[in-house]
């Protein structure tokens, strides 16, 4: 049972592994603090949906059941969204329209699909959790790099904790932009990849 | 590598001839950057080759391939970069510009004869993105005194002859840009601009030498620098841009691109058709960049978006076999 949950970090990575959900994975992975914003909105919604959907697998009939995933997951979403909006109303700002866009996460609806339908209540919470946290651990990685690279700073918080100096003054003037535009998102994924297939021994 | 049926003729050209021949040809135009910016010039040129030589030897040592630092590739990579940057520069944009360039666009892609782009290019590219403020915001005008300086437009910060077009283009200015002693000024190379870019004159005295030894190809050159003469031309004549094809391809980088980028051989095409439509595709972009393009210059993505489609252009121009038939 326990193998599910790992299964989703190591083995079957959403996004080092099996390369899906890249689209939020860039988009927000600018700093840090958003990355772990997404990442934890994603966790809530993946593990919520797989509980339902594998609670409620017995009664959704086949061929309606697309439609059905997305209803459910999108109730979670709207949770998480309203709940982002009310507490953490600056992170909201910065994720913006991909808050929503959670809805039409391939890693959510895959799990959904993938798995959560086909497999017990427990299986499918762990499961959740699992490729959850997998996502999570990648895309904070993925800003953390991008952070302190591209501004200089590490878990700097909008409107609040300027983050930790990882350089000195003289490079925060000039950080790498270049880490905080679309291709350096593409280099430090492509880059943790190969490092993770390295590592699980697979090249 | 494919092997025909015999005779063979066996060449002496080697890797190493090649790339240090370029090299030299390279030498005119350094020592031209020398004269006009300063022997800061020589400065910034000899981190970037440094720097790309000792990235691709420690690569290489990591990753256990054979050596080949100092093949003269490396060093051709770290030239051009220092070209394509201005004097003004802090002492380490060309130490992490040869990095990128040599570790990311070429040896990560598998080294020379694998790289997608040119990477001194793709290393231009990277430094545009990262730091737009220095390097295009501190041009320093050549320090010798010119006929036609462009003094009395900006003195601030010293534009070079493309921005001034781009958004400073009074008529009175317009009138100077199209000026005979401006057009001089931008062939002999005492203007504005990147390290290595500025003097026609002398990277054409290099590339005659290139050309004269076969190394690059008067297609991709000619078709490149005469495309964008001709397409400014024509605008010109409708009074899309209001300077004429002559500054057009003096001025920025069409001479250093034309010549001496477009021509890399691991990142053009080698079908003649394919160098054809490589060098007009390269020229057509450059212009529209220029003219319609968010940046008074366009050379350096023009090229590296023609190196992109090369592996295509190589794969629809093959030429026909002898005696073969259309299927």
């Amino acid at each position: 049972m326990f193998r599910h949950f790992v299964n989703g970090i190591l083995k079957e990575n959403p996004v080092l592994v099996l390369a899906i959900g890249l689209c939020p994975t860039l988009a927000v992975s600018t700093s840090a603090y958003n990355a772990l914003g997404m990442g934890v909105a994603v966790i809530f919604v993946l593990t919520m949906s797989n509980l339902i959907v594998s609670a409620a697998r017995k009664v959704i009939p086949q061929n309606l059941r697309i439609p059905i995933f997305i209803i459910i997951i999108s109730t979670f979403v709207t949770i998480t969204d309203y709940v982002m909006k009310a507490y953490l109303p600056e992170l909201a700002k910065n994720l913006g329209v991909f808050v929503p866009l959670i809805v039409v996460n391939c890693i959510i609806l895959g799990r959904a699909e993938g798995f959560a339908y086909k497999h017990s209540v427990p299986a499918a919470l762990l499961d959740g959790l699992g490729s959850g946290i997998g996502f999570t651990l990648v895309i904070f990685i993925i800003g953390s790099i991008r952070e302190i690279l591209g501004a200089g700073t590490w878990m700097s918080i909008p409107g609040g904790f300027e983050g930790f100096k990882v350089f000195g003054e003289g490079f925060l003037n000039y950080p790498v932009l270049f880490m905080i535009l679309p291709p350096g998102g593409f280099l430090v994924i492509a880059f943790l990849m190969a490092l993770s297939r390295k590592l699980t021994g697979e090249a | 590598m494919l092997v025909s049926s015999s005779p063979h003729i066996r060449t002496k050209e080697t890797i190493e001839s090649v790339m240090y021949a370029v090299v030299l040809a390279l030498m005119p135009a350094l020592l031209g950057a020398i004269y006009f910016f300063g022997l800061r010039a020589l400065f910034l040129t000899a981190l970037a080759v440094i720097s790309a030589v000792l990235t691709e030897y420690i690569y290489q040592k990591i990753t256990r391939r054979p050596i080949t630092a100092l093949d003269g590739s490396a060093i051709v990579t770290g030239i051009l970069l220092a070209f394509n940057i201005p004097v003004n520069s802090p002492w380490w944009l060309p130490v992490v510009g040869s990095f990128f360039a040599i570790l990311i666009v070429k040896q990560l892609f598998g080294g020379l004869g694998y790289n997608i782009f040119n990477p001194a290019l793709a290393g231009r590219a990277f430094l545009m993105a990262s730091w737009p403020s220095i390097m295009t915001g501190r041009w320093s005008a050549p320090i010798r005194p010119a006929g036609s300086t462009m003094s009395g437009i900006d003195v601030v910060t010293s534009a070079t002859p493309l921005g001034v077009l781009k958004y400073h283009a009074t008529p009175e200015v317009v009138a100077k840009l199209n000026s005979g002693p401006m057009l001089k000024a931008l062939f002999i190379g005492n203007t504005g601009g990147c390290l290595g870019e500025t003097s026609a004159l002398l990277l054409l005295l290099g590339a005659i030498f290139l050309l004269i030894k076969g190394i690059i190809d008067w297609r991709i050159s000619l078709g490149y620098i005469g495309s964008v003469f001709v397409l400014t031309g024509i605008f010109y004549l409708f009074g899309i841009t209001r300077a004429n094809p002559l500054f057009h391809i003096l001025s920025g980088g069409v001479m250093l691109g034309g010549l001496f980028m477009a021509t890399d051989m691991v990142t053009s095409p080698v079908t003649p058709l394919g160098r054809w439509i490589f060098a007009i595709g390269g020229g057509v972009i450059a212009v529209l960049i220029r003219i319609w393009g968010g940046y008074p210059e366009g050379v350096s993505y023009s090229i590296l978006l023609m190196n992109m489609v090369t592996p295509l252009l190589d794969r629809l121009t093959i030429p026909k076999r002898f005696g073969e038939v259309k299927k």
